[in-house]
């Protein structure tokens, strides 16, 4: 293992983490939820009378962040390597897995594991392995991920 | 008002990505890549998130309504099953594979960039496949 010096922001990391569990803290502390980006959108999907409106808002929020953002500073880069098809086959394997799984990284990765929740602590560790396994398939095996 | 403190934390949960970095695939990728250039930093993102939100969930499990009254929705569930072993792997390869996952997907449609929008429709349609799939058992 090589540590990507470079690359490696742990300051600018924990103070956005830090931004992230205050959205999550606020978000049971003000409507009660959990803040797991994953089952408020496929919330949407199983309509509930009166309980819709907030997940549009809460996706709403997010979309907009970027343009918020670049009212005060320039956006960081973006940069996305994997082709069209490799997207959609990624977005399909996120949304089955990340509703069947009853979280993605914001649900069970910052919620669940702040709760001490054995499940969720489980849960981050299989996907966080399955997601390096990947990446480590795609480099060696197929050749470029 | 619920609806704007709903609105409220979307934004600053999409600020965090952004200033921290996750809203760029290739540096979720940099993390996942054990063998090759490694970058930590995603680890750092969970411990300040996680260090903020358990003050957070620490005063809302003396509760049993949020600050606006409403009720305060704590998930129950204890057992390891087989979905959430199974749909967590699955997430966790679709993860790997984009260096993608859910709030980022959207902080990136956000910014208009094409890919970002394919994402998230892909996203929604895994969604939709498993509601057809859940819909079916019953």
């Amino acid at each position: 293992m090589i540590m990507d010096i470079a690359n490696f922001t742990p300051v600018e990391a924990t103070l956005g983490g830090a931004l992230i569990g205050l959205a999550a803290a606020l978000f049971m502390l003000m409507n009660g939820r959990i803040a797991g980006v994953s089952g408020i959108m496929g919330g949407i999907l199983r309509p509930v009378e009166g309980n819709m409106l907030w997940r549009v808002a809460f996706i709403f929020g997010l979309l907009v962040s970027p343009a918020l953002y670049s009212q005060f500073a320039s956006l960081p880069a973006i940069q996305i390597d994997s082709s069209n098809v490799l997207l959609i086959v990624a977005g399909l394997l996120v949304g089955i897995g990340s509703r069947y799984g009853s979280g993605c990284t914001s649900g069970h990765g910052i919620c669940g594991i702040s709760r001490l929740s054995f499940r969720s602590i489980l849960a981050t560790l299989l996907f966080v392995l399955a997601g390096m396994a990947t990446v480590f398939f795609m480099k060696n095996l197929v050749g470029g991920a | 008002m619920n609806l704007l403190t709903s609105a409220l934390a979307g934004l600053i949960f999409g600020l965090g990505l952004i200033v921290s970095g996750m809203s760029n695939p290739a540096k979720v990728h940099g993390f996942l890549d054990i063998t090759g250039n490694w970058d930590p930093s995603l680890a750092f993102v969970m411990l300040g998130g996680i260090a903020v939100a358990s003050i957070g969930f620490f005063f809302a499990r003396r509760r049993t309504q949020s600050w606006l009254g409403l009720p305060l929705q704590m998930p129950t569930a204890r057992d390891i099953d087989r979905r959430l072993v199974i749909g967590s792997v699955v997430f966790g390869i679709g993860w790997g594979l984009a260096g993608i996952c859910p709030g980022p997907a959207l902080v990136v449609a956000g910014t208009g960039i094409v890919e970002g929008g394919i994402f998230v429709l892909a996203m929604l349609a895994g969604m939709v496949v498993f509601e057809l799939i859940e819909q079916r058992k019953q």
